[in-house]
């Protein structure tokens, strides 16, 4: 394996949650955790084992607990907020509405992404050469969105959403690519192809990645890290070469020996299910 | 017959293209940043009475005009601003300034009442220099010119980087977030450019009509909103231009009711009534048809 620079290292990252009330919880405690540049990471672990507390750090919806230091690309951003991130980071949800603009079309969302962390200024927002840009990223999808530029999002499905979601949020190339849980809601065959899509980008453009994710077989099998995460703590933390001949049953048992408890995630178990089901062959 | 139908119907172009400023400005803040602004009723006459206050010193009645914009700038800036950094519901930070530009236009105007009867308005000066003889003639083309310049102002900005930053702010702002852009500023720019708008409409009101008045703004916003609203629904509109012109129109109709109710004998004191009742026929059928088709329907919003 090559040595990649460091691209987001998290030292000390904790976060509570209703502080000093009966209700209180520690959805983060202590994260460090070291990213290399091209790295492409799958996080794993049950309801609230804090994955997407660690995404919103990480973005900056909010702060961490005093202490916690966040850098990218060698720059402290602990106290930067959400949008001045932006220029380092891009985000797809896991709901396909909030990651494009509904009463806006196509090539308007795409215009508003492709100035991620820039100026923007009183120039019209798109225009001949931009158009032909747009057209080059969506037509690898295969949704003729390409040819549609003029409709509003609004009128496009779900999974049509997510797909171009994931392109505009590539457009600007960020450095860092956060991936929460996207391809949840969507139905099997859009799911394959949103990941397919995922796969491609991030290899083509060798964006590092962090991609949270329910299904064990999906962690398995992409990326070259994975993290599982239990009760605000990371509990496994593979590379490549271990990860490889894994299976869903071993995760199991790694996650029940790490954390020490019986394994009880039902949407897990329930993908671990079907796992099986294919090893049988 | 023809003569009175022609009457009301070029007074009604007037007054659509007028109010129009008014109708565009609810539709930037209500429809583009879904930020329900009720500023408006304030800085519609605070733009009257900065304008009035303004040429009745002497100066040029259309820096008076501009500068009237430049008031209601700053008024929608401190809405804005008590969202924003206050984080102060809209719908109240609105109401708040609102309320404390009453008494800030009896002190711009040293009084509730400033005359212009004596003085020399953009009207004057338009009819002087082209000189022509009819006040509705050289009305209808002074608002003529001044709608079609915002328009095309409006229609550019809402299409550079910035103008698209700030109409996906009110689409997604969480989205817009996402990819950089700082949504309190496209608030705060949206929000003032359209109180700009509104007290602009003041001032070239309180010059046609010959005064600037502190009440002359009580209701303005439940017009302007219905001047969207039958905008929208007439016109269909889809693309920023075609709502510009919407709103625009969406005005034109109903100053153009009621024009037609005055001329049937529809007192005038019961033109906010009616006005009212429109917007509450226009917001209520959707829901009432979605009820009857027994669609889901989320609770009502209470921001």
């Amino acid at each position: 394996m090559t040595e990649n620079k460091s691209l987001l290292k998290l030292s000390k990252i904790t976060k509570v949650f209703s502080k000093g009330t009966i209700d209180e919880v520690t959805a983060l405690d202590k994260i460090n955790l070291d990213v290399d540049a091209e790295d492409y990471i799958a996080i794993i672990g049950s309801n609230g084992a804090g994955k997407t507390t660690l995404l919103n750090i990480i973005a900056g919806v909010f702060p961490p607990e005093n202490g916690g230091r966040i850098i990218v690309n060698d720059k402290e951003v602990s106290n930067l907020s959400e949008y001045r991130r932006a220029s380092y980071i891009g985000r797809v949800y896991q709901d396909p509405h909030i990651g494009t603009a509904a009463k806006m079309s196509i090539e308007e969302n795409m215009a508003m992404a492709l100035l991620r962390g820039r100026p923007r200024g009183l120039r019209v927002a798109s225009n001949k050469q931009r158009r032909e840009l747009f057209r080059a990223a969506l037509a690898p999808l295969g949704l003729g969105l390409e040819d549609r530029l003029n409709a509003l999002v609004g009128t496009l499905s779900g999974g049509q959403r997510q797909a171009l979601a994931l392109v505009m949020t590539t457009l600007s190339k960020p450095a860092l690519l956060l991936l929460d849980e996207h391809i949840a809601t969507l139905d099997p065959r859009t799911a394959q192809i949103v990941l397919d899509l995922t796969e491609m980008l991030v290899q083509r453009e060798k964006m590092t990645t962090i991609m949270v994710t329910h299904n064990m077989e999906v962690a398995l099998r992409h990326g070259n890290r994975l993290i599982m995460m239990h009760k605000g703590r990371i509990v496994v933390d593979m590379n490549q070469e271990q990860k490889a001949d894994l299976t869903i049953n071993d995760l199991v048992v790694a996650f029940e020996r790490a954390s020490g408890e019986e394994f009880v995630d039902d949407k897990v178990l329930l993908h671990n299910g079907n796992v099986v089901g294919i090893s049988d062959l | 017959m023809l003569d009175v139908a022609g009457h009301v119907l070029s007074f009604s172009l007037y007054e659509g293209l007028v109010f129009g400023f008014v109708a565009i400005g609810v539709y930037l803040t209500f429809r583009v940043l879904g930020f329900p602004d009720l500023t408006v009723d304030g800085s519609f006459a605070l733009g009257g009475a900065v304008a009035a206050v303004f040429i009745a010193s002497g100066v040029n009645p259309f820096l008076a005009t501009l500068a009237a914009f430049g008031a209601g700038l700053c008024a929608g800036l401190v809405t804005s601003l008590l969202n924003t950094k206050l984080r102060i519901p809209a719908l109240l930070a609105g109401i708040l300034v609102m309320v404390a530009l009453y008494s800030i236009n009896l002190r711009v105007m040293g009084g509730a009442y400033v005359s212009l009867l004596r003085e020399v308005t953009i009207f004057d000066l338009t009819s002087q220099f082209l000189g022509l003889e009819t006040r509705i003639a050289y009305s209808l083309l002074v608002a003529g010119v001044l709608a079609v310049i915002v328009f095309f102002i409006l229609n550019w900005f809402l299409r550079t980087e910035i103008g698209l930053a700030l109409r996906a702010t009110g689409d997604n702002e969480q989205m817009v977030r996402g990819f950089g852009v700082n949504t309190d500023m496209t608030t705060i720019l949206g929000v003032s450019i359209s109180n700009g708008l509104v007290a602009f409409g003041g001032a070239v009101v309180a010059q046609r009509q010959g005064f600037a008045d502190v009440g002359m703004g009580i209701g303005i916003i439940v017009m302007g909103l219905a001047s969207v609203i039958i905008g929208e629904a007439l016109f269909r509109p889809k693309g920023v231009a075609r709502l510009l012109l919407a709103a625009l129109g969406g005005a034109f109709i109903y100053r153009l009711v009621i024009s037609v109710a005055l001329r049937l004998g529809m007192a005038p004191g019961d033109l906010k009534l009616i006005t009212a009742v429109l917007v509450i026929i226009a917001l209520a059928v959707p829901y009432l048809q979605k009820r009857v088709q027994r669609e889901w329907l989320p609770p009502a919003a209470r921001w």
